[in-house]
Order: C-alpha cells, then sequence, then structure tokens
C-alpha cells in the first residue's frame, strides 16, 4: 500500500466515512429518501402556515374590526368644549395607530323654527372612521352639507338650499349628500369644521378615536389620554371594546384547536412515512452490526439521517408555510400575512424532533432482533 | 378464494392493518371535525357578534327629528309619537322570530332628581322581561340587546319599582345600591349602579312601567332595539322590495337579511319604521365573511394534510408487502387481481376507518363547540356518506402509486429480497 493512501487515510477519522454513510444513503435510495423528504416538507409547511395564521389573524381580524368604528371617545367634562391642542395631543398619543376625527355639536333652527342637531367635523376622516355611513355624496366645498336622511325631510325635502341659523347668525347651505346610519346620525346635519368653527365659533367637544392594538395596548392610550387631557373624559366605548374582544377569542381558539389538529395529523403522516423508511432499511442495520458498528453508532447514524431530514424539511416547509399563509391572507384578508420569523425555531425544533422519534423508535425495535434473521430475510 | 386472502391478510397482519387503520381513523376524524366546525362556524360567530347589540331599531312612523348630543335628548319630552308596548310581543309572530335574539324597547323622560332645578333622563325598559305570544313562552330586554351594561349591586325586577343608576350619575348623587332616591316626588330604591361606557352613565334606569307610570303615558314605547341574527348583505338583500315581482320578492323576503327582517318588524307593528342600524350590522356581514373564509381554507388544509397521511401509511403497508406480491405473481396471480386484492383491502380500511372516525371527530367537534363556543355544534347526517366518500377516494388514491410500483415489480427480485 503506497505510503500516502495509508496517510490519507490516517488523516480522515471515522467521521469522513460516518458523513459518506450519511451522502450515499440519501443518494442511492433517493426515491425513499425523497418521500420521506417530502413528507417532512408537506408537514414543516403545514405546520408554519398554521402557525403564522395564528399569530397573524389577531392583527388581520383587529383591522377588520376597526371597522366597527371608534373604540375610544374624548369628551369635554359637563359638555365643555375641548382644550385647543387637545386634538394635537392625541394624535401625538396615538403616534400613527389609529384615527382620531373632532365633533362639534350645536342645535341650530331652521327658518321655519324647527330644532336640528347641525355637526361639525373633518370630513375625509369621518369617511375612514365610520365607513359604514351610506352617503350619497360627500360634500367637498364651502358651505356644502352632508344631511341625514330624516333631517334630510326637515331643512331642505326637494333637496333645495336652505338656511339655518344658531345665535342670531344665519348660513346659507348646499345640501350635496344624504347620510343613511339609522342611528342619530340621521337626525343631525353634516358640515365641515372650518364651515362650523366660522359660523358658530363653537370649538369641538368631542373626539372620536378608533385606535389600533390589542386591548391592553388601547387601556395604556386611555390611561395617557386622560393624564394629558385633565380637562376631559376619556372613555373606551365598551360596546366595541367587548364585541371584538369576545369574537376575538373565540376565533382565535377555534384556530387554535384547528393548528393543533392539523399538525397533529401532518407528524403522523411524517412519523408513518419515516418509520416505513427505516424499517425498511432494515438489511442495512443488520449488515451495519454484522461488520461490527456497535448500537450507539447505528443509533448515532440513523439519528444524524433523521435530524438531517428534519432539518432540511424544516427549511424548505417553512419557506412553502409562509408562503401559503401570505396566499390565504391574500384570499381572505386581502393583504398577506407577514412572515414570522419567531415560528421558525418551533417548527425546526418540531420537525428535528418528530424525525427523531420515528428514527429512533424502529431502531429501539430491531435491536433485539440478531443480524442474521434480519438478513435471511425473516 | 378472494374473499379468504382479504380475510387472512387482515387476520395475520394484525398490527400493519392496525397502523394503517389508525392512520385513515385519524384523518377522517380530524376532516370530520374541521368540516363540521367550519359549517358551523359562521351560526357561532353569528351569535358571538350579537355582543355588540342590536342591529335593528324600530322607531314610530310619524317621529319627528331627535335632537340629541352625545346621547342625551334635548327634545321636550311631550314631543314625538309612540309605539304601543301591546305590539311589541308580535315581532316574535314574525317570519324570522327564531332569528330573533331579543328586544328592548326604550322610552327616555325627563325627570326631576330630588326636587333639583337640573332635568335628568330617566331611561325605561325591560330588563330580562317574561313575555307571551301564542303559546311560546320568551325573556328579552337589555340584558340580551345590551350584554356589555354592568351592573354591581342587582338587576331590578321588571315587575318592581327598583331603579339603576348610572355611573357618573351615583357618583355625583353619592349613591349606592341599596340607597333610596327622589324621582319626581315618589322615593325609589336603588337596586344597583349601571356601567355601560355610554349616555346611559349619566342616567337613571328602570322598568318600562315606571317610566311610563310617570310620564302617564301607558302603553309608550319611544323606540324598540332589535338583535336578530342575519345574513350578509349582497347585492340582492339591497333591492327595494318594492320593485322585486312574484318568486324574487319570496326569495328576498325568505332570506334573513337585515333588510328583510327590517321589512318584516315593520309589517309586524303598527305605524312603525323599522332600520337597519349600519354600524353594526353592515360591519357584521365583513367579519362573519372574513371568519368564515379563513376557518374554510384551514379546513382545507387539515383535508389536504389528513389526505396525505392516510396516502403515506397506505403507501408504507403496500410497499412493506412486495414479497407477498412476488409470492402471489410467481403462483401465476394476474397483475389485475394483484391490484383487486390490494383495493379490496384499501375499500375496507376506508369504511372501517371512515365509520370510526367520523364519530371520533363528531365527538371532537362537540368537544371544540362545548368548550369554546358553550353550545353544540350540530353534525348534519349528509356528512356521513360524504366523509365515507371522501377517505375511500382518498385511500384509493393513496394507494394507487404505491399499488402500481408494487404489481411492477419483477417477483424474483421481491422474492430475493432485493427491494
Amino acid at each position: 500500500m503506497s505510503s500516502d493512501l495509508i496517510n490519507r487515510r490516517s488523516a480522515k477519522p471515522h467521521s469522513s466515512m460516518f458523513l459518506r454513510m450519511l451522502m450515499r444513503a440519501a443518494v442511492l435510495r433517493r426515491g425513499r429518501a425523497a418521500s420521506a423528504l417530502l413528507a417532512m416538507v408537506v408537514a414543516a409547511a403545514v405546520a408554519t402556515a398554521m402557525l403564522n395564521l395564528y399569530v397573524d389573524v389577531q392583527a388581520k381580524l383587529r383591522k377588520e374590526f376597526r371597522n366597527y368604528g371608534a373604540n375610544i371617545v374624548v369628551v369635554g367634562k359637563d359638555g365643555q368644549a375641548l382644550p385647543v391642542d387637545a386634538l394635537t395631543k392625541v394624535e401625538a398619543a396615538l403616534a400613527g395607530h389609529g384615527l382620531a376625527v373632532p365633533f362639534a355639536y350645536i342645535v341650530a333652527r331652521t327658518s321655519d323654527g324647527q330644532s336640528v342637531v347641525v355637526a361639525g367635523t373633518d370630513l375625509d376622516q369621518v369617511r375612514k372612521l365610520d365607513s359604514w355611513w351610506s352617503v350619497t355624496a360627500w360634500p367637498n366645498a364651502s358651505q356644502d352639507a352632508l344631511l341625514g336622511t330624516r333631517a334630510a325631510a326637515v331643512v331642505s325635502p326637494q333637496g333645495k338650499p336652505f338656511d339655518l341659523s344658531f345665535q342670531e347668525r344665519t348660513i346659507h347651505l348646499n345640501p350635496v349628500g344624504t347620510l343613511r346610519t339609522g342611528a342619530s346620525e340621521d337626525s343631525r346635519v353634516y358640515l365641515s369644521l372650518q364651515d362650523f368653527e366660522s359660523w358658530t365659533g363653537v370649538q369641538p367637544s368631542t373626539i372620536e378615536i378608533a385606535a389600533s392594538g390589542s386591548s391592553e395596548e388601547v387601556n395604556v392610550l386611555i390611561h395617557q389620554l386622560s393624564k394629558s387631557l385633565p380637562g376631559a373624559d376619556v372613555r373606551p366605548i365598551r360596546q366595541i371594546m367587548e364585541g371584538e374582544a369576545r369574537v376575538l377569542g373565540k376565533t382565535r381558539a377555534t384556530l387554535a384547536a384547528a393548528a393543533i389538529l392539523i399538525i397533529a395529523t401532518a407528524a403522523l403522516c411524517v412519523l408513518s412515512t419515516l418509520i416505513g423508511w427505516v424499517f425498511d432499511r432494515r438489511r442495512d442495520f443488520a449488515i451495519m452490526k454484522a461488520l461490527g458498528a456497535s448500537e450507539g453508532l447505528i443509533s448515532g447514524f440513523f439519528a444524524a439521517e433523521a435530524a438531517a431530514l428534519g432539518a432540511v424539511g424544516a427549511l424548505l416547509g417553512f419557506g412553502i408555510g409562509v408562503a401559503v399563509a401570505a396566499w390565504i391572507g391574500r384570499v381572505n384578508f386581502h393583504s398577506p400575512v407577514v412572515p414570522r420569523f419567531n415560528v421558525l425555531p418551533i417548527v425546526f425544533v418540531g420537525s428535528i424532533a418528530v424525525a427523531l422519534i420515528s428514527a429512533v423508535l424502529p431502531i429501539f425495535l430491531l435491536r433485539r432482533v440478531q443480524p442474521a434473521m434480519i438478513l435471511r430475510g425473516e | 378464494m378472494f374473499g379468504r386472502l382479504v380475510y387472512e391478510s387482515f387476520r395475520r397482519q394484525k398490527r400493519r392493518k392496525l397502523l394503517a387503520g389508525v392512520a385513515i381513523t385519524l384523518g377522517v376524524g380530524v376532516a370530520t371535525a374541521m368540516i363540521a366546525v367550519a359549517t358551523d362556524i359562521g351560526d357561532k360567530i353569528s351569535r358571538e357578534l350579537r355582543t355588540y347589540g342590536a342591529n335593528l331599531i324600530v322607531t314610530p312612523q310619524e317621529d319627528t327629528l331627535d335632537v340629541q348630543i352625545g346621547g342625551v335628548d334635548l327634545k321636550p319630552p311631550s314631543d314625538g309619537a309612540y309605539l304601543n308596548e301591546a305590539d311589541l310581543p308580535k315581532i316574535k309572530g314574525m317570519f324570522w322570530r327564531n332569528n330573533i335574539v331579543g328586544f328592548a324597547p326604550m322610552l327616555p323622560i325627563s325627570v326631576r332628581v330630588n326636587s333639583d332645578a337640573e332635568n335628568l333622563t330617566l331611561l325605561g325598559t325591560y330588563f330580562s322581561k317574561r313575555l307571551t305570544f301564542g303559546k311560546e313562552d320568551f325573556v328579552t330586554g337589555v340584558r340580551v340587546t345590551h350584554p356589555w351594561w354592568k351592573v354591581r349591586g342587582a338587576w331590578p325586577d321588571d315587575n318592581s319599582s327598583d331603579v339603576l343608576l348610572g355611573e357618573s350619575l351615583a357618583e355625583k348623587l353619592g349613591r349606592k345600591p341599596g340607597d333610596e332616591i327622589d324621582i319626581a316626588g315618589q322615593t325609589y330604591r336603588v337596586a344597583g349602579i349601571l356601567s355601560t361606557g355610554g349616555a346611559e352613565d349619566n342616567e337613571i334606569v328602570a322598568s318600562l312601567a315606571l317610566a311610563q307610570q310617570i310620564l302617564g303615558k301607558p302603553g309608550a314605547v319611544r323606540r324598540v332595539y332589535v338583535s336578530a341574527l342575519t345574513k350578509p348583505e349582497d347585492a340582492f338583500a339591497r333591492r327595494d322590495p318594492q320593485t322585486l315581482r312574484g318568486a324574487e320578492y319570496d326569495r328576498w323576503y325568505c332570506s334573513p337579511y337585515a333588510a328583510s327582517i327590517a321589512f318584516q318588524l315593520q309589517e309586524a307593528i303598527p305605524h312603525s319604521h323599522a332600520e337597519q342600524i349600519r354600524q353594526i350590522a353592515q360591519n357584521e356581514g365583513t367579519v362573519l365573511s372574513r371568519i368564515k373564509g379563513l376557518m374554510l381554507l384551514v379546513t382545507l388544509a387539515a383535508l389536504f394534510a389528513s389526505a396525505l397521511a392516510v396516502s403515506a401509511a397506505m403507501a408504507t403497508a403496500i410497499f412493506e408487502r412486495r414479497t407477498e406480491v412476488g409470492l402471489m405473481k410467481a403462483l401465476g396471480a394476474g397483475s389485475v387481481s394483484v391490484a383487486a386484492l390490494f383495493f379490496a383491502e384499501a375499500l375496507l380500511l376506508a369504511l372501517i376507518g371512515g365509520v370510526v372516525g367520523f364519530a371520533g371527530g363528531a365527538l371532537l367537534a362537540r368537544q371544540i363547540g362545548r368548550s369554546i363556543f358553550d353550545s353544540q355544534i350540530t353534525i348534519d347526517a349528509v356528512l356521513f356518506p360524504v366523509i365515507l366518500a371522501i377517505a375511500v377516494i382518498v385511500t384509493f388514491a393513496g394507494s394507487a402509486m404505491a399499488i402500481r410500483r408494487a404489481v411492477k415489480f419483477d417477483p424474483v427480485y421481491a422474492l430475493r429480497g432485493e427491494a
């Protein structure tokens, strides 16, 4: 034997043989290895998609729930107007995580002496906040008014321009559109805040806030607002907050149950495929044993193989699962589910654990069998 | 002979058959549970969404304009028209009566408390009143329609003259549950302190009869809040019933849209105008369809995962029996009869697994329903044949590839164990 071959062999310890066995096992039986890997990938993908959805669905649904409108209301104490800087303070506290819309109200008289509530507000913001308002046309010019359906029947039955007076001051308004909500808005006349203030000189008395985030975050915001606005009452709109918390909780719980069932099924699929795969190779196992491999080495070999399979499967599956979750988000919520990388370690460890269990279980069963029996095909 | 082969295969390979059977059972169970939950989730979430309160409001037809700011009525109390309380139980005689979760009449009146000059609002309503319509007994009131109202102390009885004080008002007046309060010259007991987060926090809430008595108008109701289970609005729902003819009108009338229930409320209560409260009614539809859509997609994922699990188990089970196939072929069996044997076994497994899995899945769905929604998830009997068919198809599809490979395998190699 040439000296360099001896050198080469002595330089490479067992580990290279170990690696070579792993590689060859994967390459030579690529059919079985591929089907095992496929099962692993699919299981990891399903698990990733479900976990991703579970984590993200709360944010997605919260966005839907914000369509219910404001969840916090700020009103001046005892019907007083709010301080002038109230809106800027509220907006600073919100920091972009929500909408704040000011409302000012007065009771005006029509030309024939009937009382009607007139509200001044930021109409562009209201449109975003109260998406359920059914409006025929939104005003955009000065002195344009939006009339609630019931108010319209009183102030301008034929849709003609009309006059309203408040404390001896009269304003001439064009009815542009009608508004239908089924609630008290139907009996009101809405104006832009500029028109309203120049006509009445009355400042907003109410700020409606649609704050996004969990109920804890909203409560923190309420606390913060009531500290920075001592002259105002900051109240959660319990109807909206409690309804949201309830529906969200139930949906999450259902989704969690579904995720557990689905992940368990996927794990079962991996388990049955891998057990079959390892069982199928009991000859390899027997030959190795017959050649004098220790039990530890064989277990280590199969375990390493399973771990590698689990790791590769988990990574590929994670990619696919994220794509599936994004697709579900797009189809159902019209915005993709953001990949959550904190799910990755869970999927990764879970996949390897399932793979290890399914590799070690058959080895444990085969250990008691004599290699000769297996080699004889019994 | 064929029957015996199948029988012996099951008798001798109990463990393998058990493994495949368990996989099918679990797969079918998960699929059944998920389908049952997904088909019922709309109904369940719809009920949960009722915690948002009433989605319909009934007002008198001839009503004058509300002069209301921040929930405080500025209109003189004598103004405006009223509905008749005696007409209200008719709501339970409507076509969609079973979709009416509850209703609460409201009668706000203006009263003086402790002979102060300031007028306060007293709201008369049902708390949890027992009513009868025909043979039907039912309980309705704000405790159903306004579930976010919380009371410290006790809810008053609808027949008593006890009142609730709004939280802010109670603080202002310094009253606790059990104290007495002087309203319009009479003394009443405060049963509890009400917290709603709305205008009622500054009001007195009493039974409807008490408000009518103080107002001096028996049977008067200003408005009725109705909480109904509705179907999300679609383009058809927005059609005007006046323009619909014949069958279309019937279809519109017999769909539980908010608009058609409002229409029927108007029919049931004379001289009334019913309208959907758009904030609640409109958003309900979107939230509901999102959650239903989500569960549908998740159910598809569950079906996919269980189909895969079943296929994997079947493929493994068949792959392990190559030698058997080799022996059969060596003894002269054709590919068709070998495949037929495997398919027959798969069919048997699928049927047994399907039945057991369906039962298990039904139990699982019930458990989910009970623990999450506190109500039963009913499983449609129609689902049984569907599930069984799916189980058979998936088992066959999962086995097909493996059977094809097993049948094609050269018996010589198979028998020599060179797989």
